[in-house]
Protein backbone atom coordinates (compact mmCIF):
# COMPACT_ATOMS: atom_id res chain seq x y z
CA UNK A 1 0.00 0.00 0.00
CA UNK A 2 0.99 3.12 -0.57
CA UNK A 3 1.97 5.77 2.20
CA UNK A 4 -0.45 8.68 0.84
CA UNK A 5 -3.21 6.13 1.06
CA UNK A 6 -1.92 5.16 4.61
CA UNK A 7 -2.18 8.69 5.70
CA UNK A 8 -5.57 9.23 3.88
CA UNK A 9 -6.88 6.11 5.95
CA UNK A 10 -5.47 7.72 9.36
CA UNK A 11 -6.68 10.95 9.02
CA UNK A 12 -10.26 9.93 7.74
CA UNK A 13 -10.28 6.99 10.66
CA UNK A 14 -9.22 10.23 13.42
CA UNK A 15 -11.63 12.25 11.76
CA UNK A 16 -15.09 10.24 11.61
CA UNK A 17 -14.07 9.04 15.34
CA UNK A 18 -13.88 13.14 16.44
CA UNK A 19 -16.98 13.19 14.93
CA UNK A 20 -18.71 10.72 16.24
CA UNK A 21 -17.30 12.03 19.70
CA UNK A 22 -18.59 15.54 18.99
CA UNK A 23 -22.38 14.04 18.21
CA UNK A 24 -22.02 12.04 21.52
CA UNK A 25 -20.84 14.86 23.34
CA UNK A 26 -23.74 17.37 22.51
CA UNK A 27 -25.86 14.60 23.14
CA UNK A 28 -24.76 13.86 26.65
CA UNK A 29 -23.06 17.34 27.83
CA UNK A 30 -24.72 18.85 30.69
CA UNK A 31 -24.95 22.40 29.45
CA UNK A 32 -25.08 24.42 26.91
CA UNK A 33 -21.21 25.77 26.58
CA UNK A 34 -20.28 22.05 27.18
CA UNK A 35 -22.32 20.96 24.46
CA UNK A 36 -20.76 24.23 22.08
CA UNK A 37 -17.27 22.80 22.82
CA UNK A 38 -18.01 19.40 21.78
CA UNK A 39 -19.67 20.93 18.73
CA UNK A 40 -16.69 23.09 18.01
CA UNK A 41 -14.24 19.51 17.98
CA UNK A 42 -16.66 18.66 15.14
CA UNK A 43 -17.20 21.54 13.28
CA UNK A 44 -12.93 22.39 13.71
CA UNK A 45 -10.74 19.29 14.10
CA UNK A 46 -12.99 16.45 12.10
CA UNK A 47 -13.40 18.71 9.13
CA UNK A 48 -9.80 19.33 9.47
CA UNK A 49 -8.75 16.15 9.46
CA UNK A 50 -11.32 14.75 6.83
CA UNK A 51 -10.08 17.45 4.17
CA UNK A 52 -6.38 16.96 4.70
CA UNK A 53 -7.12 13.51 3.87
CA UNK A 54 -8.55 13.79 0.90
CA UNK A 55 -5.75 16.02 -0.35
CA UNK A 56 -3.64 13.40 0.17
CA UNK A 57 -5.31 11.96 -2.40
CA UNK A 58 -6.22 14.38 -4.77
CA UNK A 59 -1.68 14.79 -5.33
CA UNK A 60 -1.05 18.42 -6.99
CA UNK A 61 -4.16 19.43 -8.72
CA UNK A 62 -6.69 21.79 -8.97
CA UNK A 63 -8.95 20.07 -6.36
CA UNK A 64 -6.41 19.97 -4.19
CA UNK A 65 -6.32 23.74 -4.10
CA UNK A 66 -9.88 24.04 -3.78
CA UNK A 67 -10.28 21.65 -0.85
CA UNK A 68 -7.31 23.99 0.51
CA UNK A 69 -9.93 26.78 0.00
CA UNK A 70 -12.35 25.16 1.76
CA UNK A 71 -10.09 24.55 4.97
CA UNK A 72 -9.16 27.54 5.06
CA UNK A 73 -12.22 28.98 4.92
CA UNK A 74 -13.62 26.09 7.60
CA UNK A 75 -10.76 27.15 9.82
CA UNK A 76 -12.04 31.03 9.48
CA UNK A 77 -15.25 30.46 9.98
CA UNK A 78 -15.96 27.60 12.27
CA UNK A 79 -14.41 29.08 15.35
CA UNK A 80 -16.31 32.37 14.76
CA UNK A 81 -19.89 30.81 14.64
CA UNK A 82 -18.96 29.12 17.98
CA UNK A 83 -17.99 32.42 19.30
CA UNK A 84 -20.84 34.01 18.01
CA UNK A 85 -23.28 31.37 19.56
CA UNK A 86 -21.53 31.65 22.91
CA UNK A 87 -21.58 35.36 23.00
CA UNK A 88 -25.39 35.33 21.95
CA UNK A 89 -26.12 32.75 24.56
CA UNK A 90 -24.42 34.59 27.30
CA UNK A 91 -26.06 37.66 26.42
CA UNK A 92 -29.38 35.78 26.17
CA UNK A 93 -28.94 35.42 30.14
CA UNK A 94 -27.42 31.60 29.71
CA UNK A 95 -24.43 31.59 32.57
CA UNK A 96 -21.83 28.62 31.79
CA UNK A 97 -22.46 25.64 34.72
CA UNK A 98 -20.07 25.80 37.37
CA UNK A 99 -18.54 22.96 39.56
CA UNK A 100 -20.69 24.34 42.93
CA UNK A 101 -23.58 24.05 40.70
CA UNK A 102 -23.14 21.10 39.13
CA UNK A 103 -22.48 19.08 42.70
CA UNK A 104 -24.97 21.07 44.08
CA UNK A 105 -27.55 19.90 41.21
CA UNK A 106 -26.28 16.17 41.95
CA UNK A 107 -27.11 16.36 45.67
CA UNK A 108 -30.46 17.55 44.64
CA UNK A 109 -31.09 14.67 42.57
CA UNK A 110 -29.94 12.21 44.83
CA UNK B 1 -23.99 2.89 -1.47
CA UNK B 2 -26.10 5.90 -2.89
CA UNK B 3 -29.16 3.94 -2.23
CA UNK B 4 -28.06 4.31 1.54
CA UNK B 5 -27.54 7.97 1.49
CA UNK B 6 -30.44 8.53 -0.12
CA UNK B 7 -32.33 6.70 2.32
CA UNK B 8 -30.87 8.14 5.46
CA UNK B 9 -30.91 11.89 3.60
CA UNK B 10 -34.46 11.47 3.08
CA UNK B 11 -35.01 10.27 6.57
CA UNK B 12 -33.50 12.84 8.26
CA UNK B 13 -35.80 15.02 5.58
CA UNK B 14 -39.04 13.56 7.22
CA UNK B 15 -37.99 13.83 10.37
CA UNK B 16 -36.88 17.31 9.86
CA UNK B 17 -40.77 18.14 8.56
CA UNK B 18 -42.33 16.75 11.64
CA UNK B 19 -40.18 18.63 13.85
CA UNK B 20 -41.50 21.44 12.54
CA UNK B 21 -44.83 20.58 12.61
CA UNK B 22 -44.48 19.55 15.98
CA UNK B 23 -42.55 22.58 17.04
CA UNK B 24 -44.56 25.59 18.98
CA UNK B 25 -40.76 28.08 18.97
CA UNK B 26 -41.46 29.75 15.78
CA UNK B 27 -37.48 30.54 15.92
CA UNK B 28 -36.39 26.85 16.36
CA UNK B 29 -38.85 26.39 13.37
CA UNK B 30 -37.46 28.60 11.60
CA UNK B 31 -33.92 27.49 12.19
CA UNK B 32 -35.20 23.83 11.14
CA UNK B 33 -36.61 24.60 7.55
CA UNK B 34 -33.21 26.20 6.85
CA UNK B 35 -31.94 22.42 8.01
CA UNK B 36 -34.66 21.10 5.94
CA UNK B 37 -33.11 22.98 2.42
CA UNK B 38 -29.56 21.98 3.41
CA UNK B 39 -30.60 18.50 3.51
CA UNK B 40 -32.59 18.66 0.00
CA UNK B 41 -29.31 20.74 -1.20
CA UNK B 42 -27.90 17.50 -0.15
CA UNK B 43 -30.49 15.01 -2.20
CA UNK B 44 -29.93 17.28 -5.42
CA UNK B 45 -25.82 16.79 -5.09
CA UNK B 46 -26.35 13.26 -5.05
CA UNK B 47 -28.96 13.08 -7.92
CA UNK B 48 -26.09 15.12 -9.91
CA UNK B 49 -28.22 18.35 -10.02
CA UNK B 50 -25.36 20.27 -8.95
CA UNK B 51 -27.03 23.86 -10.48
CA UNK B 52 -30.05 23.12 -8.68
CA UNK B 53 -28.33 22.42 -5.38
CA UNK B 54 -26.04 25.31 -5.62
CA UNK B 55 -29.62 27.27 -5.69
CA UNK B 56 -31.26 25.48 -2.71
CA UNK B 57 -28.56 26.00 -0.61
CA UNK B 58 -27.84 30.06 -1.34
CA UNK B 59 -31.46 30.50 -0.88
CA UNK B 60 -33.43 28.09 0.77
CA UNK B 61 -30.32 28.01 3.76
CA UNK B 62 -28.87 31.82 3.20
CA UNK B 63 -31.25 34.28 2.05
CA UNK B 64 -34.53 32.39 3.31
CA UNK B 65 -33.49 31.62 6.70
CA UNK B 66 -32.52 35.31 6.90
CA UNK B 67 -36.16 36.71 6.22
CA UNK B 68 -37.78 34.72 8.28
CA UNK B 69 -35.73 35.89 11.23
CA UNK B 70 -36.34 39.29 10.43
CA UNK B 71 -39.92 38.43 9.99
CA UNK B 72 -40.07 36.92 13.20
CA UNK B 73 -38.60 40.44 14.67
CA UNK B 74 -41.60 42.21 13.43
CA UNK B 75 -44.28 39.38 15.24
CA UNK B 76 -44.14 36.73 17.65
CA UNK B 77 -41.74 34.40 18.17
CA UNK B 78 -44.17 31.49 19.59
CA UNK B 79 -46.91 30.35 17.52
CA UNK B 80 -50.46 30.71 19.26
CA UNK B 81 -52.59 27.73 20.05
CA UNK B 82 -55.61 27.47 18.07
CA UNK B 83 -58.49 27.87 20.13
CA UNK B 84 -60.17 24.69 18.46
CA UNK B 85 -58.94 21.37 17.23
CA UNK B 86 -58.47 21.73 13.83
CA UNK B 87 -59.52 18.51 12.59
CA UNK B 88 -61.38 19.24 9.20
CA UNK B 89 -57.91 20.99 8.32
CA UNK B 90 -56.43 17.81 8.79
CA UNK B 91 -58.74 15.79 6.87
CA UNK B 92 -58.30 18.18 3.53
CA UNK B 93 -54.47 17.82 4.42
CA UNK B 94 -54.88 13.99 4.48
CA UNK B 95 -57.01 13.52 1.76
CA UNK B 96 -55.04 15.90 -0.99
CA UNK B 97 -51.95 13.79 0.26
CA UNK B 98 -53.56 10.32 -0.44
CA UNK B 99 -54.39 11.79 -4.06
CA UNK B 100 -50.92 12.83 -4.30
CA UNK B 101 -49.43 9.73 -3.91
CA UNK B 102 -52.51 8.09 -5.59
CA UNK B 103 -50.74 10.20 -8.72
CA UNK B 104 -47.46 9.22 -8.26
CA UNK B 105 -48.11 5.44 -8.94
CA UNK B 106 -48.90 6.24 -12.45
CA UNK B 107 -45.21 8.04 -12.67
CA UNK B 108 -42.33 6.22 -14.17
CA UNK B 109 -39.71 4.92 -12.02
CA UNK B 110 -36.74 6.95 -10.71
CA UNK B 111 -34.02 6.60 -13.67
CA UNK B 112 -36.42 4.56 -16.01
CA UNK B 113 -34.86 4.81 -19.76
CA UNK B 114 -37.99 4.56 -21.04
CA UNK B 115 -40.29 7.60 -19.48
CA UNK B 116 -41.60 10.12 -22.07
CA UNK B 117 -39.08 12.95 -20.48
CA UNK B 118 -36.01 11.14 -22.06
CA UNK B 119 -37.25 11.10 -25.37
CA UNK B 120 -39.08 14.76 -25.75
CA UNK B 121 -36.25 17.28 -26.38
CA UNK B 122 -33.76 16.40 -23.63
CA UNK B 123 -31.78 13.91 -26.43
CA UNK B 124 -31.33 17.43 -28.28
CA UNK B 125 -30.06 19.50 -25.20
CA UNK B 126 -27.79 16.56 -24.23
CA UNK B 127 -26.13 15.44 -27.55
CA UNK B 128 -26.56 19.16 -30.00
CA UNK B 129 -26.34 21.85 -27.65
CA UNK B 130 -22.55 21.87 -28.16
CA UNK B 131 -22.91 22.63 -31.54
CA UNK B 132 -25.84 24.55 -31.52
CA UNK B 133 -25.28 26.90 -28.22
CA UNK B 134 -21.73 25.95 -27.11
CA UNK B 135 -21.67 26.88 -23.58
CA UNK B 136 -19.79 23.26 -21.76
CA UNK B 137 -22.48 23.13 -18.98
CA UNK B 138 -25.66 22.59 -21.21
CA UNK B 139 -27.70 23.47 -18.07
CA UNK B 140 -26.78 27.14 -19.11
CA UNK B 141 -27.53 26.28 -22.31
CA UNK B 142 -31.29 25.03 -21.43
CA UNK B 143 -31.58 27.62 -18.78
CA UNK B 144 -30.52 31.00 -21.19
CA UNK B 145 -31.32 30.01 -24.30
CA UNK B 146 -33.64 26.90 -25.16
CA UNK B 147 -35.70 27.81 -22.47
CA UNK B 148 -34.91 31.67 -22.16
CA UNK B 149 -38.55 32.85 -22.65
CA UNK B 150 -39.47 30.80 -19.37
CA UNK B 151 -36.22 32.13 -17.52
CA UNK B 152 -37.17 35.76 -19.00
CA UNK B 153 -40.67 34.90 -16.84
CA UNK B 154 -38.79 33.52 -13.65
CA UNK B 155 -37.05 37.02 -13.72
CA UNK B 156 -39.90 38.74 -13.88
CA UNK B 157 -41.65 36.79 -11.28
CA UNK B 158 -38.42 37.64 -8.41
CA UNK B 159 -38.82 41.32 -9.65
CA UNK B 160 -42.06 41.49 -9.00
CA UNK B 161 -41.94 39.68 -5.31
CA UNK B 162 -39.03 42.51 -4.60
CA UNK B 163 -41.08 44.84 -5.76
CA UNK B 164 -44.38 43.99 -4.04
CA UNK B 165 -42.49 43.67 -0.85
CA UNK B 166 -41.35 46.83 -0.62
CA UNK B 167 -44.47 48.55 -2.07
CA UNK B 168 -46.16 46.56 0.61
CA UNK B 169 -43.82 46.96 3.94
CA UNK B 170 -41.24 50.03 2.41
CA UNK B 171 -38.32 50.86 3.31
CA UNK B 172 -37.48 53.42 6.28
CA UNK B 173 -35.01 55.53 4.91
CA UNK B 174 -33.98 58.19 7.51
CA UNK B 175 -32.32 60.79 6.44
CA UNK B 176 -30.25 62.95 9.10
CA UNK B 177 -30.81 60.46 11.44
CA UNK B 178 -28.06 58.56 13.74
CA UNK B 179 -24.88 59.34 12.14
CA UNK B 180 -22.68 56.04 11.45
CA UNK B 181 -20.75 55.87 14.68
CA UNK B 182 -23.82 55.64 16.97
CA UNK B 183 -25.28 53.31 15.19
CA UNK B 184 -27.06 50.48 17.44
CA UNK B 185 -28.30 48.42 14.78
CA UNK B 186 -23.87 47.81 14.35
CA UNK B 187 -22.51 44.69 16.32
CA UNK B 188 -20.17 47.08 18.52
CA UNK B 189 -19.37 44.73 20.93
CA UNK B 190 -18.95 41.82 18.82
CA UNK B 191 -15.44 42.78 17.66
CA UNK B 192 -14.45 38.95 16.12
CA UNK B 193 -17.38 38.54 14.11
CA UNK B 194 -16.79 42.60 12.63
CA UNK B 195 -13.23 41.56 11.98
CA UNK B 196 -14.34 37.99 10.41
CA UNK B 197 -17.07 39.98 8.39
CA UNK B 198 -14.24 42.20 6.83
CA UNK B 199 -11.92 39.76 6.35
CA UNK B 200 -14.56 37.26 4.12
CA UNK B 201 -16.69 39.98 2.05
CA UNK B 202 -14.44 40.30 -0.64
CA UNK B 203 -14.25 36.82 -1.09
CA UNK B 204 -17.98 36.27 -1.02
CA UNK B 205 -18.29 39.12 -3.42
CA UNK B 206 -15.29 37.42 -5.98
CA UNK B 207 -16.65 33.89 -5.11
CA UNK B 208 -20.19 35.90 -6.57
CA UNK B 209 -18.58 36.97 -9.42
CA UNK B 210 -16.50 34.01 -10.23
CA UNK B 211 -20.06 31.82 -10.17
CA UNK B 212 -22.13 34.27 -12.68
CA UNK B 213 -18.82 34.46 -14.99
CA UNK B 214 -17.77 30.97 -14.79
CA UNK B 215 -21.60 29.43 -15.36
CA UNK B 216 -21.01 28.67 -18.83
CA UNK B 217 -18.17 25.97 -17.90
CA UNK B 218 -19.65 24.95 -14.30
CA UNK B 219 -22.41 24.65 -12.27
CA UNK B 220 -23.50 28.18 -11.36
CA UNK B 221 -25.21 31.51 -12.99
CA UNK B 222 -27.24 34.41 -12.72
CA UNK B 223 -29.39 33.35 -9.74
CA UNK B 224 -26.97 31.59 -7.85
CA UNK B 225 -24.51 34.30 -8.86
CA UNK B 226 -27.26 37.35 -7.51
CA UNK B 227 -28.08 35.31 -4.45
CA UNK B 228 -24.54 35.11 -2.69
CA UNK B 229 -23.58 38.89 -3.77
CA UNK B 230 -26.91 39.37 -1.53
CA UNK B 231 -25.77 37.09 0.93
CA UNK B 232 -22.71 39.08 1.41
CA UNK B 233 -24.99 42.59 1.50
CA UNK B 234 -26.59 41.18 4.33
CA UNK B 235 -23.86 39.73 6.19
CA UNK B 236 -22.57 43.32 5.79
CA UNK B 237 -25.78 44.51 7.49
CA UNK B 238 -25.67 42.47 10.24
CA UNK B 239 -22.67 42.82 11.55
CA UNK B 240 -21.61 46.25 10.57
CA UNK B 241 -24.94 48.22 10.88
CA UNK B 242 -27.97 49.50 9.16
CA UNK B 243 -26.17 53.11 7.89
CA UNK B 244 -23.11 51.80 6.58
CA UNK B 245 -25.02 48.88 4.35
CA UNK B 246 -27.41 52.18 2.96
CA UNK B 247 -24.37 54.21 2.34
CA UNK B 248 -22.74 51.39 0.36
CA UNK B 249 -26.01 49.73 -1.13
CA UNK B 250 -28.28 52.66 -1.60
CA UNK B 251 -32.22 51.75 -1.85
CA UNK B 252 -32.72 53.73 -5.11
CA UNK B 253 -29.74 52.18 -6.64
CA UNK B 254 -30.73 48.87 -5.93
CA UNK B 255 -34.00 49.36 -7.38
CA UNK B 256 -32.10 50.85 -10.65
CA UNK B 257 -30.62 47.97 -10.99
CA UNK B 258 -33.57 45.47 -10.63
CA UNK B 259 -35.04 47.16 -13.13
CA UNK B 260 -31.69 47.44 -15.28
CA UNK B 261 -31.71 43.43 -14.79
CA UNK B 262 -34.93 42.71 -15.94
CA UNK B 263 -34.27 45.64 -19.29
CA UNK B 264 -31.50 43.97 -20.05
CA UNK B 265 -32.72 40.50 -20.68
CA UNK B 266 -35.98 42.29 -22.66
CA UNK B 267 -33.41 44.73 -24.40
CA UNK B 268 -31.30 41.59 -25.48
CA UNK B 269 -34.66 39.28 -27.04
CA UNK B 270 -35.33 42.58 -28.67
CA UNK B 271 -32.06 43.30 -30.09
CA UNK B 272 -32.27 40.03 -31.25
CA UNK B 273 -35.33 41.24 -33.21
CA UNK B 274 -33.64 44.31 -34.84
CA UNK B 275 -31.45 42.19 -36.39
CA UNK B 276 -33.62 40.09 -38.20
CA UNK B 277 -33.89 37.31 -35.71
CA UNK B 278 -36.98 36.35 -33.25
CA UNK B 279 -37.46 37.55 -29.69
CA UNK B 280 -34.20 35.66 -27.69
CA UNK B 281 -32.81 33.69 -30.49
CA UNK B 282 -29.16 35.00 -29.63
CA UNK B 283 -27.71 33.43 -33.19
CA UNK B 284 -28.09 36.49 -34.75
CA UNK B 285 -26.16 38.91 -32.09
CA UNK B 286 -22.29 37.88 -33.43
CA UNK B 287 -20.93 37.00 -36.55
CA UNK B 288 -21.11 33.40 -35.78
CA UNK B 289 -23.73 31.41 -35.06
CA UNK B 290 -22.08 30.51 -31.88
CA UNK B 291 -20.91 33.68 -31.11
CA UNK B 292 -24.11 35.18 -30.64
CA UNK B 293 -25.06 32.59 -28.33
CA UNK B 294 -22.17 33.55 -26.34
CA UNK B 295 -23.06 36.99 -26.35
CA UNK B 296 -26.51 36.58 -25.53
CA UNK B 297 -26.12 34.17 -22.94
CA UNK B 298 -23.62 36.39 -21.13
CA UNK B 299 -26.17 38.91 -21.09
CA UNK B 300 -28.91 37.65 -20.12
CA UNK B 301 -27.20 35.97 -17.45
CA UNK B 302 -25.87 39.46 -16.28
CA UNK B 303 -29.63 40.49 -16.27
CA UNK B 304 -30.60 37.76 -14.07
CA UNK B 305 -27.57 38.22 -11.16
CA UNK B 306 -28.80 42.06 -11.37
CA UNK B 307 -32.11 41.53 -10.93
CA UNK B 308 -31.52 38.55 -8.20
CA UNK B 309 -29.01 40.05 -6.16
CA UNK B 310 -31.18 44.13 -6.07
CA UNK B 311 -34.71 41.90 -5.89
CA UNK B 312 -32.92 39.85 -2.60
CA UNK B 313 -31.34 42.71 -1.13
CA UNK B 314 -34.58 44.96 -1.44
CA UNK B 315 -36.53 42.71 0.07
CA UNK B 316 -34.02 42.13 3.24
CA UNK B 317 -34.25 45.88 3.57
CA UNK B 318 -38.20 45.95 3.73
CA UNK B 319 -38.05 43.14 6.39
CA UNK B 320 -35.28 43.91 8.75
CA UNK B 321 -35.21 48.16 8.41
CA UNK B 322 -38.97 47.82 9.37
CA UNK B 323 -38.17 48.40 12.70
CA UNK B 324 -36.59 51.04 14.34
CA UNK B 325 -33.23 49.35 16.35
Amino acid sequence: MEITAIITALCLVLGSLLGITGGIGVYRLPDFFTRLHACGITDSACAFLILSGLMFQTGTSLETVKLLFILIFLLITSPTSTHALAKAALNSGETPLMEQQQTQQKREER
Amino acid sequence: MELFIDITLLTFLCITALAITVIRKLFCAVMLAGIFSLLSACLFVSMDAVDVAFTEAAVGTGIATVLMLAALNLSHSREKCPPYQPLLALLVVCTTGAVLVYGTMDLPAFGDATAPIHHHVAPRYIEQSQQEIGPPNFVTSILASYRGYDTLAETVVIFTAGLSVVALLGIRDRRGGQSITTDRSAMKGYLVLRVVTKLLLPFIFLFALYVQFHGDYGPGGGFQAGVIFASGVIIHSLTLGRDRTLKAFPQRFLTILATAGVLLYGGTGLAAMVRGGNFLDYSVLGATALAGQHLGIFLVELGVGVTVFASMTLMYYAFSYRKEA
